[in-house]
């Protein structure tokens, strides 16, 4: 199981940060070439693939794989 | 809980111009999601609508028309009585549906026309800067309402769906939001709904989804989500309006 | 051919479009077109298609613009004030580059001046009434027999180089009867591959008119007028009577031609050497046929129910060489003995 940021379309909302119930995703402090910071999973162990993030993200940019 | 999650087909692999953290992107993939599971991708001809709605046409991976201000209503009749096997459904904001475009709603609705009408309701017109719409909360600032929206210069929110509900032709009316997960997923079975409500033939059927404008709100992202809760549920109530039974269920 | 039947002029329009193999019909009541739609309410479901009675012209013409993308022949018609209403919904189709049909059945105007026949939506169709650079294809139709054929011929047009047409009716036309042959015409499938009707296996069809990037704008428009060129090049039509040896000729189009053409014929009876140029598209106009046909002239008249709209396009077809007169009415069709009077007069000043 697999969580992908399609990072380079990310705009830095947050959603999937502030709606993770496991509240295992971060902001990082790279930017993409847009300008804007974009997320990784801090706990990758932690995740059950609920797909939560995904659900909530307005730009479609996460997949999670092979949940 | 579903587990995985991919992008839709039904989507168009490409960025989109909307702001961070505005609920368009969510509400053209919660649109996406229920046609690929309908399995009517290639039946599908959207109308889009001028505001931040304007390109859905580029987004969706179906048949598209970008109508001129309001009139998305009426060009989906257009297009319905011609094809009326195929699913036709608009995607308006509530500038473009609610102001300009109310007469065109309220006749498809009276004639019961079988389209569905998705409504994107963010309490101001978006693309042109954040004037007031007729679904301004009152008292909320905007950059035509600088001291708050108030009752003797512009009157009062205008409530869609309650208007539309009383409507013989109107098959389903439902209003929904996004604010957080469990919002999404209800947002998604009404629009599955009404889609289903048009493919039985039963008549007109709309959608309400409150949406968050972060930038045009002055809010960031979050905040903004928060303010849909806090502030438009209470002046547009969540819920069903006016449901009729599909026999063949969905 | 079959028999000659008696018609009304609105009714030929219908009829005209039913023929054609027209099958969707979006309108509004409006004096004196509303024999339209309600012939075409009682006559498109006999045939298999759809009548819609919108709930204004703005919701009709967007209604066009809607079964024109899905790849249907569709039409409206309106009378003066339903088409300024519809001005905006023309500029998008012109834009999409939608084959529709609409017909004007001009009643007196400004605002919301009568219900009398006119010719003074001449410059908002010719001249194009809606916003940006587009042309609409106008025809102008003098005869019942000709608001059927020309009807016919407008959703050719239409189909043929995806534009819309205008047909010009006007209060007198529209009301009045006489005898009519029903063409037969062979109606051949028509493929349209960009029409918006489901994917059904393809790449999504997109029928916009929104164009951010200054080059694709431009380009977009240029285009446009590529294919304008192409229509300016084909399709201009006119007829002219006695105009060889004319030293006045009159010009005029639709109702009022008829009633020009007795009124030179009776200049001609009385030694007047007078002659008919009657322009059938306003747009295209028939300019290199007015020049020549103006070769031996002296004096041009403009005759219309309007202030004139015509007269700056004859100018233009003659390079202004010839002083153009104005004969008009406002609010009812000339007498050829009233036009005859004018051409009477002003062959003894000019001539």
């Amino acid at each position: 199981m697999e969580v992908v940021f399609n990072e380079k379309r990310c705009k830095g909302c947050g959603l999937c940060i502030e709606f993770c119930p496991r509240k295992i995703i971060a902001l990082g402090t790279k930017m993409n070439d847009a300008g804007y910071h974009y997320p990784f999973i801090k706990q990758k162990e932690k995740c059950n693939g609920c797909a939560i993030c995904a659900m909530m993200c307005p730009d479609v940019i996460i997949e999670v794989k092979g949940a | 809980m579903p587990k995985g999650y991919s992008r839709p087909q039904t989507l168009i692999d490409k960025p989109w111009h909307f702001c961070p953290g505005c609920n368009h992107g969510i509400i053209h993939r919660l649109c996406a999601e229920v046609i690929d599971e309908m399995g009517l991708q290639n039946q599908t001809i959207g109308v889009g609508s001028v505001g931040c709605g304007v390109f859905s046409y580029e987004y969706f991976n179906f048949d598209g028309i970008g109508p001129s201000h309001g009139r998305a209503p009426a060009v989906a009749t257009g297009v319905k009585r011609v094809l009326p096997d195929r699913l036709v459904f608009t995607y308006q904001g509530d500038g473009d549906l609610a102001a300009i475009g109310t007469t065109e709603m309220v006749h498809s609705a009276v004639r019961g026309e079988n389209i569905t009408i998705i409504f994107v309701n963010n309490t101001l017109y978006g693309m042109t800067g954040g004037q007031m719409a007729p679904t301004t909360l009152m008292g909320q600032v905007t950059t035509t309402t600088p001291g708050g929206r108030s009752r003797n210069q512009a009157g009062y929110p205008f409530r869609v769906c309650e208007m539309l509900a009383t409507m013989e032709g109107a098959a389903y009316i439902a209003r929904g939001a996004v604010y957080n997960p469990a919002q999404v997923v209800k947002t998604k079975k009404a629009i599955k709904k009404a889609f289903a409500t048009q493919m039985a033939g039963l008549g007109f059927s709309l959608v309400e989804v409150l949406s968050a404008c972060p930038t045009n709100w002055g809010m960031n992202p979050i905040q903004a989500l928060k303010f849909v809760e806090e502030n438009m549920v209470p002046v547009f109530p969540l819920g069903e309006f006016k449901v009729t039974p599909i026999e063949a269920g969905v | 051919m079959g028999e000659l039947l008696l018609m009304k002029g609105n009714e030929a329009v219908g009829e005209g479009a039913i023929i054609a193999n027209c099958r969707y019909f979006f309108g509004y009541p409006i004096t004196p077109q509303t024999e339209i739609l309600e012939y075409l309410a009682r006559r498109l479901p006999e045939v298999g298609g759809a009548y819609v009675q919108a709930e204004s012209e703005i919701s009709a013409i967007n209604m066009v613009f809607g079964a024109a993308a899905a790849g249907a022949r569709v039409m409206t018609a309106s009378s003066s004030p339903g088409i300024s209403l519809m001005q905006e919904g023309i500029s998008y189709i012109a834009s999409a580059e939608l084959p529709a049909v609409i017909v004007n059945v001009m009643r007196g105007s400004p605002g919301l001046g009568g219900i009398h026949p006119s010719q003074a939506d001449y410059n908002q169709s010719v001249k194009c009434g809606g916003h940006g650079d587009y042309k609409l294809i106008v025809l102008a139709p003098a005869s019942v027999q000709e608001l059927i054929d020309f009807t016919i011929l407008a959703f050719e047009l239409a189909e043929q180089y995806r534009t819309p047409v205008v047909l010009f009716s006007d209060g007198m036309m529209g009301q009045m009867m006489e005898p009519v042959l029903l063409p037969e015409i062979n109606t051949t499938p028509v493929d349209r591959p960009w029409a918006t009707t489901g994917m059904n296996g393809r790449s999504p069809n997109i029928i916009h008119t929104l164009y951010l990037p200054a080059d694709d704008l431009g380009n977009h428009v240029k285009q446009l007028f590529a294919k304008y060129d192409q229509i300016a090049a084909n399709e201009k039509r006119h007829t002219q009577f006695m105009v060889e040896d004319a030293e006045i000729i009159v010009v005029s189009y639709g109702i009022t031609s008829r009633v020009a053409k007795a009124a030179v014929e009776m200049a001609r009876e009385n030694g007047i050497k007078a002659g008919l140029f009657r322009p059938v598209t306003l747009w295209p106009f028939p300019d290199k046929a007015l020049k020549k046909a103006a070769e031996n002239a002296q004096l041009l008249i403009d005759v219309e129910i309007s202030m004139g709209q015509m007269r700056d396009d004859v100018r233009l077809a003659i390079n202004d060489r010839l002083p153009v007169d104005l004969y008009n009415r406002i609010g009812l069709v000339p007498t050829p003995e009233e036009i005859y009077e004018f051409i009477k007069s002003r062959a003894r000043e000019v001539l």
